[in-house]
């Protein structure tokens, strides 16, 4: 158990109010369109209004005209510089700025730079493309038909086959199934959608011609990372290249990837020597940055006619628009989608995935989720659900009667992972309670019997986080440590860097809590800086809740190198031996005498002034944290919806949400990320979609048709927790920002589901709309 | 180039001139000509909300509405809500109630949660909720920004009636 400290020392456990707060609400933030430089110019993309087309030709000339234009870039200008395309994240490349062909409509086409934000929007226009239609792909069940057009001319492989995957048993499973007295299957949509954080991407690239050294504010979740892709892509060398990350207004993923606009800003400030700005509108925030999700999945699940599971099958195919450029770790090429098992004890497993290229915006991004695990778990919750109705047995029963029981854990899974702690029961029992389960049930069927409809959904998902053990995960070859570096003050107070990268976690806030919680410095003492490559030590940065799995190990590692250090000096300024003394969270004390003591701040100060012979000064560590395994959150949601006949209108009456995230550093952020994820879940389970007319035409391009949740659609969570520490993590979190994202479109699905299951309705794809709902009233004779 | 108007406003109850383009935005006036980089740009279609702003104590969306349209009005952007120094009630619930996350949104929620606390100085949750039903927030779920709003509210009625 973690020690409580006491609310002025603000360790783990305390909902310590936000530090970063103050500049917030004053509207003092500093985001990357807030960076105003001397001298600064605008860029503005052209972009394709073509899916699929070679470019003819690109006649600059009117745009040069434009007063206040100061160049113009094309493909074809950086191929000259050996520019034109650029390395993913994922073993492919991707063209900056189109040269031959255009692959995905809003494809960036051209670069324009100007004086003033208006003049750059000008030009652009005037920017004339002549393009050639070709043929387009949007079906990715289409891609790999003979008769399909192949996109990607530049690879060696004529085909729109981008990967194979798979793991676990194939012939085990298959027998296993076969065998199986007892089938379910389910075919689900995970819809392509996109993270839409309120801050678009953007940045300002500011090449100094006098020190040669390239400053770049970025929207960037990974500032570290990306200064080394800068550098060897760009053949900078890396110490002359600073990337700042500074306020970044909600990421979600989306801000991982390096994107084209980031790229000419870079390229424009070389060739002017002045500093560019280029931030995207929403509209091309939504069609050309990283999209998430598009997963064609089915499930399969064989089980005995008692409800116990025997063997699961899972086949994918992947849409990864023109260009696969994912987001993950380099050893998989679907991610963690393997924990598609879930909570449940499956003997037999298999899964495979295979990747396609369609005439789409590349992507397929980790939205608020570890890489395809958001995926997996709205897959293996709907075929739970699937299974119940075969089995004709209650949802919650057949999950409480497979789960795998906490003296199982550690716990290896078909598909090779090893859980690291979980009491599954625990979390399910207390939803059960929070909700009323029995009496729920009990109301639903009494509807039913007036003809009302009402559901009932439950998720109990199992995610994955905190990439990742060196061993196993890098990200384009570099491990995915984290860091953290801690400086104590002669004063007793310090200030800590990370190589993490917040989005509105409240990291100024969290990490100093840790520390408060090692070394009993009060949390108001303790500043924090992330996303400065010059100051900060090096790490993967914050995406896939990795940052207190991960880097929040580096910050409780690091402080205990520090205590070990003010151990040895303690026991100089007390004149006793290291063995003697005692700690508690602030001060060493003399054991037996624990009047004879010296707090954190008093060593502080004689680590400046007062050390013991032969000792180095100073108080400070740093610490790179490679975790030894990841850690599995998980719980158990329940979703309660009331379908309107008349309209088809959805309403959620209530939401339950129990989370177990291990050790807890401060309740009122996690509520807060809950809250938060489950929003983002209600989004996309009713309302998100990006999807492509047969022409590759994006429609969900702009908040006008991309829909998410206002105030007014998004109900009151209700949240509770149970508490099962990860047994690995020096303070037994496992982190929360993306478990509500990942367990709770099932659970929101599971719902509508059930409202209608009387009437043999067993899956709808997201997102659901009021007009499915209508449609599938209509078709069964319910629409009033 | 096209011919400049002369705008006037009253931004944060100070004097604010320049000669702009017709057809510059307000919110670019706002952050770019008087350098108050507190109201945000979120989308190009209207829906967000992260540009709002009082116009004369209308909660309006400056990115929808010309500078020049705005000549000779009273602007309050969030920048103007401390005073001598001490945050408004508003500020506080926010920091209070954990109303923000990233903070993107939180400039133009407050001043869209001011209009209503102006009007009805005691909404219920349903007020509220449509209230702020165009401003967008991707962080927070907004039950929060219910509750700081809720706390605005409280203190604004006990600063009114000590
Ligand atoms: S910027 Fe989105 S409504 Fe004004
Ligand atoms: S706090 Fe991030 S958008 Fe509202």
């Amino acid at each position: 158990m973690i020690q409580q400290t006491s609310p002025e020392i603000g360790g783990m456990g305390h909902s310590v109010k936000r530090k970063e707060d103050r500049r917030f609400i004053q509207g003092k933030g500093n985001y990357v369109d807030d960076v105003h430089l001397p001298e600064m110019v605008y860029g503005q993309l052209v972009r394709s209004p073509y899916a699929h087309a070679r470019i003819k030709n690109i006649n600059i000339e009117n745009a040069k005209q434009v007063p206040g234009v100061l160049a113009v870039i094309t493909g074809d200008d950086l191929a000259k510089a050996g520019l034109a395309w650029m390395p993913t994240l994922f073993f492919d490349k991707q063209m900056v700025l189109a040269t031959g062909k255009v692959l995905f409509q809003a494809q960036e086409v051209a670069f324009v730079v100007a004086e003033d934000r208006y003049a750059a929007a000008d030009a652009a226009e005037l920017v004339e493309v002549e393009y050639e239609e070709l043929p387009v792909l949007v079906d990715p069940h289409h891609s790999l038909d003979a008769d399909a057009p192949i996109l990607r001319e530049d690879r060696e492989q004529k085909s729109n086959h981008i990967f194979h995957w798979e793991v676990g048993d194939r012939l085990a499973t298959q027998k296993a199934i076969e065998e199986s007295l007892v089938k379910a299957k389910v075919d689900a949509v995970f819809q392509r959608c996109h993270p839409a954080p309120l801050e678009t991407c953007g940045c300002v690239a500011d090449f100094n011609t006098a020190t040669g050294r390239l400053t770049v504010w970025l929207t960037s979740q990974a500032p570290h990372a990306h200064r080394t892709l800068f550098a060897l892509v760009g053949g900078i060398p890396e110490n002359n290249i600073r990337v700042i990350s500074p306020d970044i207004g909600g990421g979600f993923g989306n801000k991982v990837p390096i994107y084209p606009g980031y790229v000419c800003a870079i390229v424009a400030s070389l060739k002017l020597g002045r500093p560019v700005k280029w931030i995207e509108t929403r509209s091309e925030n939504l069609q050309s940055t990283g999209f998430a999700r598009d997963y064609h999945m089915t499930a399969e699940i064989g089980a005995d006619p008692d409800g116990t599971v025997k063997a699961l099958r899972v086949k994918t195919l992947a849409d990864h628009g023109a260009f696969n450029a994912a987001a993950q770790p380099t050893k998989f090429p679907a991610g963690l989608f393997s924990i598609c098992t879930g909570s449940y004890q499956f003997p037999n497993a298999f899964c495979e995935v295979d990747g396609v290229y369609t005439n789409k915006a590349p992507g397929g991004i980790a939205y608020r989720c570890s890489f395809r695990v958001t995926e997996a778990s709205y897959l293996i919750e709907r075929a739970m659900d699937v299974l119940a109705y075969e089995l004709k047995t209650d949802p919650a029963e057949l999950r409480l009667k497979n789960f795998i029981p906490p003296e199982k854990f550690p716990y290896q899974t078909p598909l090779g992972w090893s859980y690291d702690s979980g009491n599954y029961r625990a979390a399910m029992d207390k939803a059960l309670e929070m909700a009323g389960y029995r009496e729920l049930r009990k109301e639903q069927e009494e509807k039913r019997k007036k003809g009302e409809l009402m559901g009932i959904g439950v998720s109990s998902f199992t995610e994955v986080v905190g990439a990742g053990p060196s061993h196993t995960f890098d990200i384009v070859g570099i491990k995915m440590f984290d860091s953290c570096e801690i400086r104590i003050h002669p004063t007793g107070k310090a200030i800590a860097r990370l190589g993490t990268k917040s989005q509105g976690q409240g990291h100024e806030t969290t990490f100093p809590q840790i520390i408060a919680q090692e070394l009993g410095i009060p949390v108001a003492d303790i500043t924090l800086e992330e996303g400065d490559t010059d100051t900060a030590p090096y790490g993967l940065g914050t995406y896939a809740s990795r940052s207190t799995p991960v880097a929040g190990g580096a910050t409780s590692m690091a402080s205990r190198k520090i205590r070990e250090k003010a151990r040895k000096i303690a026991a100089h300024l007390l004149e006793v031996s290291e063995e003697d003394l005692e700690w508690e969270p602030g001060k060493f004390f003399v054991k037996g005498a624990p009047s004879k003591a010296k707090t954190i701040q008093d060593i502080a100060f004689a680590a400046y002034t007062n050390l013991p012979a032969g000792m180095e000064a100073g108080l400070e560590a740093v610490h790179y944290y490679d975790p030894p395994n990841l850690t599995f959150p998980f719980g158990t949601y329940i979703c309660v919806v009331d379908i309107d006949k008349g309209t088809g209108e959805i309403k959620v009456r209530r939401f339950i949400a129990v989370d177990d995230c291990g050790n807890i550093i401060n309740p009122m952020i996690v509520e807060g990320q809950i809250h938060g994820g489950l929003t983002e879940g209600l989004g996309i389970a009713f309302m998100q979609l990006i999807s492509y007319d047969e022409s590759g035409n994006v429609q969900g391009g702009n908040f006008m048709d991309y829909l998410l949740p206002t105030a007014v659609e998004t109900p009151n969570w209700e949240t509770g927790k149970t508490c099962t520490p990860s047994p690995h993590h020096p303070i037994g979190a496992k982190g929360v920002g993306e478990s509500p994202n990942v367990g709770s479109p099932a659970a929101f699905v599971n719902a509508v589901v059930d409202a209608l299951s009387h009437l043999g309705v067993r899956h709808i794809d997201m997102p659901i709309t009021p007009w499915k709902v209508w449609q599938i009233l209509k078709e069964k004779g319910m629409a009033e | 180039m096209p011919k400049t108007h002369h705008v006037r406003v009253r931004l944060n109850g100070v004097d604010h001139e320049a000669d702009v383009d017709p057809r510059v935005l307000l919110v670019h006036f706002i952050r770019e000509t008087a350098g108050l980089t507190g109201t945000h740009i979120g989308c190009d279609t209207s829906n967000c909300g992260a540009c709002t702003v009082l116009l004369d104590g209308r909660p309006i969306k400056s990115c929808t509405l010309l500078a020049v349209q705005a000549d000779g009005s009273d602007l309050t952007t969030v920048e103007g809500l401390m005073h001598d120094g001490q945050l408004h009630p508003i500020q506080e619930g926010f920091h209070q109630e954990h109303g923000l996350q990233c903070g993107f949104c939180t400039p133009g929620m407050m001043m869209s949660a001011l209009a209503l606390l102006g009007k009805n100085p005691n909404p219920t949750e349903q007020d509220i909720r449509w209230a702020i039903s165009g401003n967008l927030c991707r962080c927070t779920g907004y039950q929060n920004i219910v509750k700081a709003i809720q706390y605005a509210g409280r203190k604004m009625q006990q600063g009114a009636s000590a």
